[in-house]
Formats: structure tokens, C-alpha cells, sequence
């Protein structure tokens, strides 16, 4: 075993859609034991070539082996009876059954019948060897997204998977689940099960991985063979084709409030209520709203955006009072909203991106006068805003769906900055996002703030909210427990505040 | 081995083809029935063609037939591109039926008694389908099944009526009694039944198109079908929307009824609708929900049942092929819409 022949290769993969080449001649191999990190932005290929192998696209050329020899895989059965299981960005799990009944579908069982106690056996064995440990009575509805995202793993495990891919399984982890996640991967890694790491996080990925391959524009642009002592600029280097400099942000000048929160409190609320919370923004700054996630952000987010109103409490824009909390008012007073979940909440995927790019002004005179849409205005707009912000796509007319997440964000942030709002609230605004569309959304929000916009950032990603924000307050349990000067700022003090350790600040 | 792979975009044409073809395929399947009923395919299709459609007669019967299934096809399009799922359309035909029948034997100057008709019918259609739209709206009733259901509702209260107050006391037939002659829509062209209110259905559709495509309520109708909860994050009233939807939806499928009792039947009848309603989802979904798809898709259905009367009389095949056609034709558009969605590919041909 001094050089074990690898577990999965994958050579000269193309596949292409229309006239666009999503893969061209990928080569990829992971080693028994191996955590392969596999990098690129989006659109980079890199989804394409999972489900290549994981038989949701046939290829249109190249081949698959495994453990030197060739098989063909043309179905999600082939490539689980290949030993190749996937965890996808969303799960595949049926919510009303219990933990063990997910772990159950599909199996033969025995003589006919589930078998519950074999069942049980394996999945505290799986538990007890990684650290995944999941009741097995618990119905899949109750279990938090980290431990949904455990039973997929403990399912791909349970089906005799020895080759494990992750699609960007941090991006729906608050930090501290993430090294639960990390150790359960080296565990695994440690008995010889093959690993691979899709992320777009360089740190995360230069913490887990051993190797990495690096795609662009379908092709492998490098490989990295020591990514813990590779900088993470060299690697965004390979997946831009190009280098990337952290936005500066220049000293605040901040001028009057242009949003202020006094004692709002919520309650009757899926999720967690707020609690007399209190904040302000001003103008030409950037405030940032950090916590575990779950806190209260999902809330005060509604609240703000016109989509709750909340028990107690008063809440201005540029001045005014917010009377009706619906998002026309907000929207009329000023307010700039880009929602947390771009898919279900900002963008209507089936219709053209223009109707999503004026869906929340589509009764103002820029765009209909009497009941009567103005297309060629609607067009003309989407069109500059396309132009404007580099959104790649056909046009205008493309369903939004078609889009990748970098230009959809694009979108939405483009539909709310033409109208130069006052105060502008995002949440997770690069979640999913590559190197290169996460620094355009970060530049255009620092334009934004010189410009005199206020700005709200409700994030979970503690780095980027200290790269953005001019101050940061802490959410916990559904109150601001305490809001630091970006200067006083540190990972250390902002995770202490999260766990609720640190009293009012 | 072939295996259906996710399409990244859907070209143009198909949208037309599509509907074609499933036609196509309808009327291949089909003939395997007509060749067992012992008839000749050829033959009967081309009596069915003929009798439908083969002189300005025909195509005038075709039209008259056509009318109503263009008013509950606008009403399904319309509401199912809110999502607002109105199966309904029957009921609604039934409500504005008995409702512009009401209205319609009051002695009154003619061009006012048809106006208002069409006025009370359409209100009967809409607050008929304001009931599901309420219910799903205010306690998440599954408008599917509350739309269904309703049509057993109003077809009965339709039977008690005219099995009961409306029944004609000299013959015994249950019938109502029948509009004044002033109210009977005018004729345009004579020595057939092309009525006005086909003029009117045929207007209604690019109407009903322009409404969907170029106005604010048809954007916000698209919006919230497509995804309510990023048309309510946008603004848009879903609620508001969805209640507007179902009165218009309604009030179309209720000028279906309009147009039978003023414009063929002049009083109403426990048969005065052979299923126009259910066939409105035949034609909506042929369509592709668009509204000026649902003309030809509402002719197409017309000239199959006026055809297959005369191909039955022709060849002896049971005239119940026109239901199996209609049926087929919904089932095969299904199929084809998968389609728009995925293309097929043949698996393993590289290596």
C-alpha cells in the first residue's frame, strides 16, 4: 500500500451544454485517505463535474475509474453501488420521517421487511467512529440544518460510500459547527475514505484539504499540493486568472441616522423573537449585525424589511416613522432590501430576470403609469443595470433561474441601488458567492457608504463583517448584546458576545 | 438507453411545436381506437376534418361550439398562471348561465338586457370562484378540491332550480323558462348560429392577453404564481392578487354560461354544458397557458366534437372518441411539457 492506486480518477471529462464548454479535459484523482478541496468560482465547472460523477450528466467525453478500473455511471443507484456518496447544498432528506427512516429508504432490508436493528446497530456505530452522532427516533423536520447535514453524511456512509463529495457544506453552518464538521471529515479521511471538499472559502479549505484542483472556465487552471502552507491570495490568484486585493475601506464619516430601531420586539415568530432591541445606522456607514445563526437575525431582517411588524416599538427611515411595515412603505421611505434567500425570496426563476429586476418598483412611474407596464422602460433598465454591473447573461429576457449566484446577487443589488435608497439592509450578502463576486458586492458597498448610504449587514461570516462593517453588534437570543467599534473588533471578542458570555456591552 | 437531462434553457420554437405535436400524437394513439371500432382511420378523420371545418357552414357550427371553451380556457389560463388552481370553470359556466337567464327574461330593450347578462353572469362566474379563492386564502383550503367540488354544488341548485320553481308547468320538461326574444344575441350571418358572443369570446382573448403581458395586475398575477413569496418580499399583495384572479377567472367562465343561454339555447338546460368547463383545462394547458393560444387550442377541441358526431353518423364509430381525443390530447401536452424542461439524451454513446 506504499502507493495505493487511487480510489477515483476522472480523465478528460468534457461536457457541454448548447455552445457553452461547462468541463473540458478534467482530469481529477482522489488517494484513499485523501481530502481533495475543489476550487473554482462560480460557473467554474465545478458542479457540472460532480454530477458527471455522480451520474446526473452523461459526460461527452473521458472516462471515470475506479480503483484502476473503468465503470460507467449513468444513474445516482450506479454511483452509490460505486461506492460514491454526495452531500448536496440542499438536502435530499423527507422531512415527516424520523432519522433511521431517512437512513432506511431505498434499502432492500431483510426478507422484506426494514430492518430496524440492524439499522440501529450501524448508525451508532457510524456515530460512535466519526462523531455523528443523530437520534434516530427524531422525526428529520426537528433536526437543526447541521445535524440534517450529519445525516446525509451518516446516509452516504450507511450505503458504503468511499468516496464522499461535499458541495459547500460550510455555507449553511454557523462557525462553531464547522469544526464538528471538520473533524467528523478527518476522522473519515483517517480510515481510508476518499473526500471531496467543494468550498469557496480558502481558509476552510486550506485548514481541511491535503491537495486541491483548481478549475476555471471548465478547465483545471492548477493544482495546489500543500494548500495549509499555500496563501490564500495565490489560490484565489488560480481561480480568477487573475490577482485580488482586499477592498481598503476608508475612515467613516458618518452624518444623521438614517435608520433607528428603539425597543422593537417581536414575538409569535417562527424562529426566534426579538427583544427590545435598539439600534441605529447613519448615514455613510456601515453597521454590521453578527451572531450564531437562529439568534434573531431572520427577525429583526423582516422587521426592517417591511415584511413584519413588530409588537413593541418605533422604527424611522431618513427621519420618518414607520407606521404600516409593509415593504412598499419601507421601500417609499428609503430603504434598500436584498433578502437572505436570493432563489426563494428575491428572484422569480421562471420569468425573465427583468420582471425580477423591477418586481418591488413595478407600480412606480419608472416602470407602468395607469395600470399599464412601460416594457421597453422595464427592458431598458434591466439592460443598463445588466451593462452596469456586468451580470453575465444572454440578456434581459433570460430566465432568472439561468443565472449563477454571483449574478443573481448582482441583480438584486442592482435593482435596489438604481433608486439610491438611504439605507440599504442585507442579509448574507455573499453567501455562495466566489472571490470575484463577493469583492464586486463588497466594492459597491463601500461606494454605497462614500456615497452616504447607510448600510446593515446581517452576515455570519465574522471575517467578511470586519473586513465591511464600522461597527458590529452582536445578536443573541433575539438582543443586541453588544456592539463593538470595528477598531475594539476581534474574532475572539465578537465569538464570545455570540455565545452570550459577555453581558450587555 | 435513453434518460431525460435538465435543460438550461428552452428554445423558442418548441413552445410552438409542442402543442403540435401533442396533437399529433393524439390523433396517432386515437386511430388505434377507430381502426378497432372497424372503421378506416383515413376515412374517419377526414369526415371528422370535413364536418368540422370543410366549408363556411362547418367552421361556423365549429366557432359557435368554440366560444365557450375560449371563455373557461381564458379562465383556467388566467388562473393558473396565478397558481390559483380553478377547476371550477364549470360551476362558474353553470352560475352565470342561470344568472343571465334570470336577467335575460325580464322584458327590457334588447341591447340593455344583453349587457346586463353579461354583467350579472360574469358577477355570478366570479362570486362563485371567490369561494375557493377565499378559502384558500384565509384558511389554506386546497383550491383544487374546493374549485372541484363547488361544480357538484352549483349543478345541483342548477337541477333543483329547474326541476323545481323553473319547471315548465305545461310540458313538464325540466327546463327553465326561456329569455325574452329581444335578449336573444344577434345572428352575423344568416342561416347560422354565429352569434355575437363568438365575437365576443374571439375579442376577449388578445384582451385577456394584453391584460396577462402589458399591465400591472397581469405582472403581479405572473409574479405571484411563479413565486408568491418573492412577490410579497417585492410588495405585491398576494392575497389581493390571488382574490382578483379568481373573480376574473370566474367572471370568463361565467360569460361562457352567457353565451349559451343568449346566444344558442336561450334558457338553460341540465345539459346546456357538455363539460366546457373541464375542457377549459384541455385548452388552457394546450395553450401553454397563453391567452392567444387558446383560440386555436378552443377550435381544435370544437372541431373534434363537432366531428365526431358526423364521423359516428359516417362511419359508426362511437362519437365518444371526441371525449377519448380530449382526454388523450390533455395527457399528451403533459407529457410534451416535460419537454420545455428536460431533453432527452441517449446515454453511453461515447463510449
Amino acid at each position: 500500500m506504499s502507493t495505493p492506486a487511487p480510489l477515483i480518477e476522472m480523465r478528460g471529462i468534457t461536457k457541454s451544454f448548447g455552445a457553452v464548454k461547462a468541463n473540458e479535459a478534467v482530469d481529477l484523482s482522489v488517494a484513499p485517505g485523501e481530502i481533495l478541496g475543489l476550487l473554482g468560482e462560480n460557473g467554474a465547472g465545478k458542479t457540472t463535474l460532480m454530477n458527471v460523477l455522480f451520474g446526473a450528466y452523461a459526460p461527452d467525453a473521458g472516462e471515470i475509474l475506479i480503483q484502476g478500473a473503468p465503470v460507467r455511471i449513468t444513474s445516482s443507484a450506479d454511483a452509490l453501488a460505486a461506492g460514491i456518496g454526495m452531500v448536496h447544498q440542499h438536502f435530499h432528506l423527507a422531512p415527516r420521517l424520523t432519522v433511521l427512516e431517512n437512513l432506511l429508504i431505498g434499502l432492500p432490508g431483510k426478507g422484506g421487511r426494514i430492518d430496524r436493528a440492524g439499522g440501529l446497530a450501524r448508525l451508532a456505530e457510524i456515530g460512535r467512529q466519526h462523531g455523528l452522532a443523530l437520534d434516530p427516533d427524531l422525526p428529520v423536520s426537528a433536526l437543526s440544518v447541521g445535524e440534517q447535514q450529519r445525516l446525509e453524511i451518516v446516509k452516504a456512509l450507511f450505503r458504503g460510500a468511499r468516496l464522499l463529495i461535499l458541495d459547500e457544506p460550510t455555507a449553511v453552518l454557523a462557525p462553531s459547527e464547522v469544526e464538528g464538521l471538520f473533524s467528523a471529515l478527518r476522522s473519515m479521511a483517517a480510515q481510508g475514505l476518499g473526500i471531496i471538499f467543494i468550498s469557496h472559502k480558502l481558509n476552510e479549505v486550506r485548514a481541511l484539504t491535503h491537495r486541491c484542483t483548481v478549475l476555471r472556465h471548465g478547465r483545471v487552471a492548477g493544482r495546489v499540493d500543500d494548500p495549509a502552507n499555500t496563501t490564500s491570495a495565490a489560490m484565489a490568484q488560480l481561480m480568477c486568472g487573475h490577482e485580488i486585493v482586499p477592498p481598503a475601506r476608508g475612515p467613516s464619516t458618518p452624518g444623521a441616522d438614517v435608520l433607528t430601531l428603539d425597543g422593537i420586539s417581536t414575538s409569535k415568530h417562527v424562529g426566534t423573537a426579538l427583544r427590545e432591541v435598539s439600534l441605529t445606522v447613519r448615514a455613510g456607514e456601515i453597521l454590521g449585525i453578527a451572531g450564531v445563526s437562529g439568534n434573531g437575525q431572520r427577525a429583526l431582517a423582516e422587521v426592517i424589511s417591511g415584511m413584519r411588524a413588530p409588537d413593541t416599538g418605533r422604527m424611522t427611515i431618513a427621519g420618518q416613522t414607520v407606521s404600516r411595515f409593509s415593504p412598499r412603505e419601507v421601500q417609499a421611505l428609503g430603504l434598500g432590501r436584498i433578502p437572505e434567500d436570493r432563489m426563494t425570496t428575491g428572484l422569480v426563476t421562471n420569468l425573465p430576470l427583468a420582471d425580477s429586476m423591477v418586481l418591488p418598483r413595478i407600480g412606480s412611474e419608472a416602470f407602468s403609469s395607469k395600470g399599464l407596464l412601460k416594457p421597453d422602460a422595464i427592458r431598458a433598465f434591466a439592460e443598463e443595470q445588466i451593462r452596469a454591473y456586468d451580470i453575465r447573461c444572454p440578456g434581459p429576457m433570460t430566465r432568472a433561474g439561468a443565472l449563477s449566484g454571483g449574478n443573481l446577487q448582482k441583480a438584486l443589488l442592482a435593482r435596489e441601488l438604481a433608486f439610491d435608497p438611504k439605507v440599504l439592509i442585507v442579509s448574507q450578502p455573499t453567501r455562495g458567492l466566489d472571490i470575484g463576486a463577493a469583492r464586486f458586492i463588497h466594492e459597491k458597498f463601500l461606494d454605497m457608504r462614500a456615497k452616504g448610504c447607510g448600510i446593515i449587514v446581517i452576515g455570519e461570516d465574522l471575517e467578511e463583517l470586519l473586513v465591511l462593517c464600522d461597527r458590529i453588534a452582536v445578536m443573541y437570543e433575539g438582543r443586541i448584546v453588544g456592539t463593538l467599534d470595528s477598531t475594539d473588533a476581534t474574532i475572539a471578542r465578537l465569538g464570545l458576545l455570540m455565545t452570550g458570555a459577555e453581558g450587555r456591552g | 438507453m435513453f434518460r431525460l437531462e435538465v435543460r438550461t434553457s428552452t428554445p423558442a420554437w418548441l413552445n410552438l411545436a409542442l402543442p403540435l405535436l401533442a396533437v399529433a400524437a393524439t390523433l396517432v394513439l386515437c386511430s388505434g381506437l377507430i381502426a378497432l371500432a372497424g372503421a378506416g382511420v383515413v376515412e374517419s378523420y377526414g369526415v371528422m376534418f370535413t364536418a368540422s371545418l370543410g366549408d363556411s357552414y362547418a367552421i361556423t357550427e365549429t366557432l359557435v361550439r368554440a366560444a365557450p371553451m375560449i371563455f373557461t380556457g381564458l379562465a383556467v389560463a388566467v388562473a393558473f398562471r396565478a397558481k390559483f388552481w380553478n377547476i371550477g370553470a364549470e360551476g362558474q359556466l353553470l352560475a352565470g348561465a342561470v344568472a343571465s337567464c334570470l336577467v335575460g327574461a325580464i322584458p327590457m330593450p334588447g341591447a340593455l338586457a344583453m349587457l346586463l347578462m353579461a354583467i350579472v353572469g360574469a358577477a355570478a362566474g366570479g362570486a362563485v370562484a371567490l369561494v375557493p379563492a377565499t378559502l384558500r386564502v384565509k384558511f389554506k383550503v386546497d383550491d383544487v378540491v374546493s374549485s372541484l367540488l363547488l361544480n357538484s354544488v352549483i349543478y345541483y341548485a342548477l337541477m333543483a332550480l329547474i326541476e323545481g320553481p323553473w319547471k315548465d308547468s305545461f310540458s313538464g320538461y325540466p327546463i327553465s323558462p326561456p329569455i325574452e326574444d329581444s335578449a336573444n344575441f344577434p345572428v352575423l350571418i344568416e342561416g347560422t348560429r354565429l352569434h355575437l358572443g363568438v365575437i365576443v369570446a374571439l375579442i376577449a382573448a388578445p384582451l385577456i392577453w394584453f391584460l396577462i403581458a402589458r399591465t400591472t395586475l397581469g405582472f403581479r398575477i405572473r409574479v405571484t404564481g411563479e413565486n408568491p413569496e418573492a412577490a410579497r418580499y417585492g410588495g405585491i399583495p398576494v392575497e389581493r392578487v390571488l382574490i382578483s384572479t379568481a373573480l376574473m377567472s370566474g367572471a370568463l367562465a361565467g360569460l361562457a354560461g352567457v353565451g349559451e343561454v343568449g346566444g344558442v339555447h336561450f334558457q338553460v338546460m341540465s345539459d346546456i354544458s357538455p363539460g366546457y368547463g373541464y375542457s377549459g383545462i384541455v385548452v388552457a394547458m394546450l395553450a401553454r397557458l397563453n391567452p392567444l393560444g387558446v383560440v386555436p387550442a378552443a377550435i381544435f377541441l370544437a372541431a373534434v366534437m363537432t366531428g365526431a358526431e358526423a364521423m359516428s353518423r359516417a362511419t359508426g364509430v362511437p362519437a365518444f372518441l371526441s371525449d377519448v381525443i380530449q382526454g388523450t390530447a390533455l395527457l399528451a401536452m403533459l407529457v410534451a411539457l416535460l419537454f420545455t424542461a428536460y431533453r432527452i439524451r441517449r446515454v453511453g454513446a461515447a463510449s
